[in-house]
């Protein structure tokens, strides 16, 4: 970690978003993680994206569990709200505030390791409920948090610092996620920024549970020949599905395609994910075909990156069970408690 | 573009901001930083190695370093290098024993020096300690020319003045004062092997407006500061008309309000932001609440039974015409009482005791014929440097021409060829010292510009000579120097240990830093992070990255130094290192002493 904090000037020449306020108000504090962690590049696109959206700090909720990953809501918006819950267990507790307050943004961090070991449980059944949320894992192969043990997305074969082969079969949270029904799943990499930052504003925007899966070298334990998670191995081995353009609710959507196929896709509050095939015959509208053209790429050993899967029609939480869109907090204490006789009366019709 | 050659000594020179715009290219940041760990007689010398004059130039410079700082970029306001110049010399011990010697073997080489002013004192400071006999031939009783003559010593008190000159004078230079040259052709004559040509501008431009000789209340500014300088003129009228815009026009003003002055106005012709005088030199002027009257045309000088009265000005407008030149147009007329009128309108060479016939040729605006790389005139043997040789500049100019003359006269009289000189050479070292550590301060500091402090308007007026600046104490100069940025600790790149992780992209707080692939410079500079606007500064692009092929690619625009890509790398292949510009002088040039100087 520096000894310093990052100097508090800027660019003087560089713009301001629609809410007048510029890309340095979206930093959190410096980051503790270790020089060159894929995380902080994560962390840099989030702001990155937030900033571009121009969405008040205010409005976002970070939640997250333990590990190296967790530690990360403290490196972007310091000026929203935070929760560092217990781990595996941040689907729970954002499940909980969202119940509560569903105007705010929700943004989960969480790790191969908070999610597909001790959170796998939760990670599948928020997947479930389909809540309004943006879930993001970093995704590095190890424990970094404890010195680099293999993790439950590590491919087989791929060995750790020290030599030691993996011979388990990894969980691969995309798959996992389309086959739970998650609206919205996408793969990106910590060192792709241009490609990560559209489908992290795509994430934000969907109405429903959006899971990100990102590839994030762990510098430390996991960059090292023979990991199928470093920075060298991915960038051999990870292709485009498309390219992703954010286009927002306002603008017009120009088709300039260069002769390749491209597909808008509309998200809920107007704005459009515009996709440029690479892959030709990939269409992220079709759960099987998705499914089964992932799942062999994974056992070729192949990266595939970008939009891989997105439910147009997808209903959340709050949508299937009709709740009131008004936060709690901002009901008045009557409609919230509205005292002994409605309870018995509710608690009367289970008799 | 392809990779930039960061080896090549220009390079990271030109990053050092202050260190380029320096005509004598002073090593700043290296000299502050140890006036911060109070290393005072370090940063003395150090300065001295280059600029010669200390103590003078930390008060009255023209610091051209200023203006050019990355602060300025950043946030308005520089560093105040001159001042801090000033500290080192104010609370330096006694230098004498680090001080160059003349060796008492001489090497036969006998020089003559015409005006003992800045210029010819930096060419005696190169030749002396390398075995030169040395003759400063001066018409004045006093050393230090318009230093002397033309500097109030409110701004520059003679003690300082004498202590440096004296440093040079004492390693045995042969000093004739009050022997004025009246003719070149003579001094050829005499058995020198050089003869070096620093005396001045000496000459106030006149300005010929009806009714100028009519008065003798109407003086050239820098003759008049030449007579209160040597207490010829020791008062002036209640009421006084400065005609000028520049540093001279200041230093009457603010000479005339101690002399006796009560209304003292300094009218210009032009407006404000084209006035040639230093923004500082004007702010101080107006601290004494001199009135600055711009767009003020002279006209004529009011003559009544004899007697100046005051001067006629037109108010003038000014637009530009179709070739983008400057007219005026007359708005109304004023008249301003007054009592002394003091022309400060400019100033000039004055070669009245050079011969035509020669070989030393003039151009059409007689000034004379100077190569700009040796300093030598068309006669062989005859050089030119200072004031003498371009027309009016400044002090640090004059040391700046000194040094490269004293290198072309080594080379002259070992009869070798002064164009070849020796390059700049830069050497690099890492500043690393830890995980996170470095050997420089690499945080970056918030503070404002500190202001120096002045002696009160009710006390600095009391006499002419109470120096109106007082200069930082040890404790505000170290504050000051915190604001520098430390351009001289350079980010070096290793293109082949970056593993393309974005740490560095990330953390820069001034988004100078993109990776992307290489082009052109012009389209290049359109696909940075950051709007790449200044031109002027460089870009740097490395090699080919090992995964993508693309470059690292950095605008050294708005760099802080702060190291925080060093920092954040993980592979080291940033690295925060003190890059050190040798200039060679002349004990630097090999010639039959073949005898290095220690960098």
């Amino acid at each position: 970690m520096s000894f310093i904090s990052k100097p508090k000037v800027g660019h003087p020449a560089l713009q301001r978003n629609e809410l007048g306020l510029w890309q340095r108000d979206y930093e959190g504090t410096i980051s503790t993680l270790c020089a060159g962690c894929g995380h902080d590049s994560i962390s840099a696109a989030l702001i990155q994206t937030f900033f571009e959206l121009s969405i008040e700090p205010y409005r976002v909720a970070k939640t997250s569990g333990i590990g190296c990953s967790s530690k990360t809501p403290a490196y972007f918006l310091s000026q929203s709200h935070a929760f560092n819950s217990v781990h595996g267990r941040m689907p729970s507790v954002t499940m909980g505030a969202n119940a509560a307050n569903s105007s705010m943004i929700f943004v989960g961090i969480s790790g191969d390791g908070d999610s597909l070991s001790i959170g796998m449980g939760q990670f599948c059944h928020a997947i479930r409920r389909n809540l309004n949320m943006a879930y993001i894992i970093e995704n590095n192969g190890v424990y970094g948090l404890t010195k680099g043990q293999f993790s439950a997305s590590a491919d087989i074969g791929s060995t750790a610092k020290k030599g030691e082969v993996n011979n388990q079969k990894p969980i691969d949270a995309a798959l996992t996620a389309i086959n739970q029904g998650a609206g919205y799943v996408a793969r990106g990499f910590s060192g792709d920024k241009e490609q990560l930052v559209p489908l992290l504003k795509g994430a934000l925007r969907h109405k429903g549970m959006a899971l990100v899966d990102i590839i994030s070298p762990c510098v430390t334990f996991n960059d090292h020949e023979g990991s199928t998670k470093s920075y060298a191995h991915t960038r051999e081995h990870y292709h485009q599905l498309e390219q992703t353009d954010f286009v927002p609710p306002a603008e017009e959507i120009t088709v300039s395609s260069e002769g390749r196929e491209l597909t808008p896709v509309r998200l809920h509050d107007g704005s459009h994910i515009l996709l440029r095939n690479v892959e030709k015959d990939y269409d992220p509208r079709d759960q099987a075909g998705a499914f089964a053209y992932l799942k062999n790429c994974q056992l070729r050993g192949e990266i595939p990156t970008g939009l891989l899967f997105i439910d147009e029609n997808s209903i959340d939480f709050h949508e299937r069970n009709n709740t009131i869109e008004t936060p709690l907090i901002d009901l008045d204490h009557e409609d919230i408690c509205p005292g002994a006789d409605v309870l018995a009366e509710m608690l009367g019709r289970y008799r | 573009m392809g990779p930039v050659d960061t080896k090549n000594p220009d390079y990271y020179h030109k990053v050092v901001d202050c260190q380029w715009a320096c005509p004598a290219h002073t090593d700043v940041p290296g000299y502050i930083r140890l006036i911060a760990q109070g290393r005072f007689d370090d940063a003395y010398m150090l300065n001295r190695e280059s600029n010669v004059f200390p103590g003078i130039l930390g008060r009255v410079c023209d610091r051209p370093c200023e203006p050019a700082c990355r602060r300025v970029r950043i946030e308005e306001k520089p560093v105040a290098i001159c001042r801090l110049k000033r500290v080192a010399a104010d609370l330096r011990n006694d230098i004498s024993d680090r001080l160059p010697k003349a060796p008492k073997q001489k090497n036969g080489k006998k020089i003559a020096l015409i005006g003992a002013g800045c210029a010819s004192l930096t060419v005696a400071n190169d030749l002396l300690p390398m075995g030169y006999e040395v003759v400063i031939f001066e018409k004045f009783d006093t050393t230090g020319g318009l230093m002397r003559t033309n500097i109030p010593v409110f701004r520059l008190p003679p003690k300082v003045l004498d202590e440096e000159i004296d440093m040079i004078v004492d390693m045995g230079a042969d000093l004739r004062l009050g022997h004025e040259i009246t003719s070149m052709k003579d001094l050829l004559e005499e058995n020198f092997d050089a003869v070096f040509v620093g005396s001045g501008a000496p000459r106030g431009r006149n300005l010929d407006v009806p009714g100028r000789y009519d008065s003798d209340r109407i003086y050239i500014g820098i003759d008049w500061l030449e007579s209160v300088a040597f207490e010829h003129t020791d008062s002036i009228g209640e009421n006084v008309v400065i005609v000028g815009g520049g540093n001279t026009a200041m230093d009457c003003c603010r000479t005339s309000l101690r002399l006796g002055g009560k209304r003292v106005m300094v009218t210009a012709r032009k407006p404000r932001h084209l006035l040639k005088a230093s923004d500082w030199e004007l702010e101080d002027a107006e601290e004494e609440q001199i009135e600055l009257l711009l767009n003020h045309a002279p006209l004529r000088m009011i003559i009544e039974d004899g007697k100046l009265t005051g001067m006629e000005f037109a108010i003038v407008e000014w637009h530009e015409d179709e070739n983008g030149r400057l007219q005026s147009t007359e708005l109304d007329r004023v008249i301003l009482p007054c009592d002394d009128v003091i022309l400060a309108v400019g100033q000039e060479n004055a070669f009245s005791f050079m011969e035509r016939d020669i070989g030393i040729e003039f151009d059409q605006w007689d000034v004379p014929v100077v190569d700009p790389v040796t300093f030598q005139s068309t006669r062989e043997g005859v050089f030119f440097g200072g004031d003498a040789a371009f027309g009016p500049k400044n002090i640090i100019w004059a040391v700046a021409h000194g040094h490269e003359v004293a290198i072309s006269i080594h080379k002259y009289c070992h009869g070798e060829d002064m164009t070849e000189r020796l390059p700049d050479k830069v050497t690099m070292e890492s500043t690393k010292m830890g995980m996170h550590e470095w050997s420089y301060s690499n945080d970056y500091d918030e503070g404002s510009r500190r202001l120096v402090p002045h002696v009160s308007l009710k006390e600095r007026f009391k006499k002419l000579n109470i120096e109106v600046e007082l200069g930082f104490t040890a404790e505000q100069a170290i504050a000051e120097v915190e604001r520098c940025l430390n351009c001289d600790i350079q980010t070096e790149f290793e293109a082949k240990r970056c593993i393309e992780c974005d740490a560095c992209i990330d953390i820069c707080p001034v988004d100078c830093l993109t990776m992307t692939e290489d082009g052109p410079e012009e389209e290049l500079r359109t696909r940075l992070n950051a709007p790449s606007t200044n031109m002027e500064q460089a870009l740097y692009v490395s090699e080919a990255l090992p995964q993508t092929g693309r470059a690292m690619v950095k605008d050294e625009d708005l760099c802080v130094h702060c190291g925080l890509c060093a920092e954040r790398c993980p592979t080291a292949a940033w690295d925060m290192q003190k890059s050190l510009i040798s200039i060679p002088l002349a004990v630097d040039q090999p010639v039959c002493q073949k005898k290095r100087r220690n960098a």
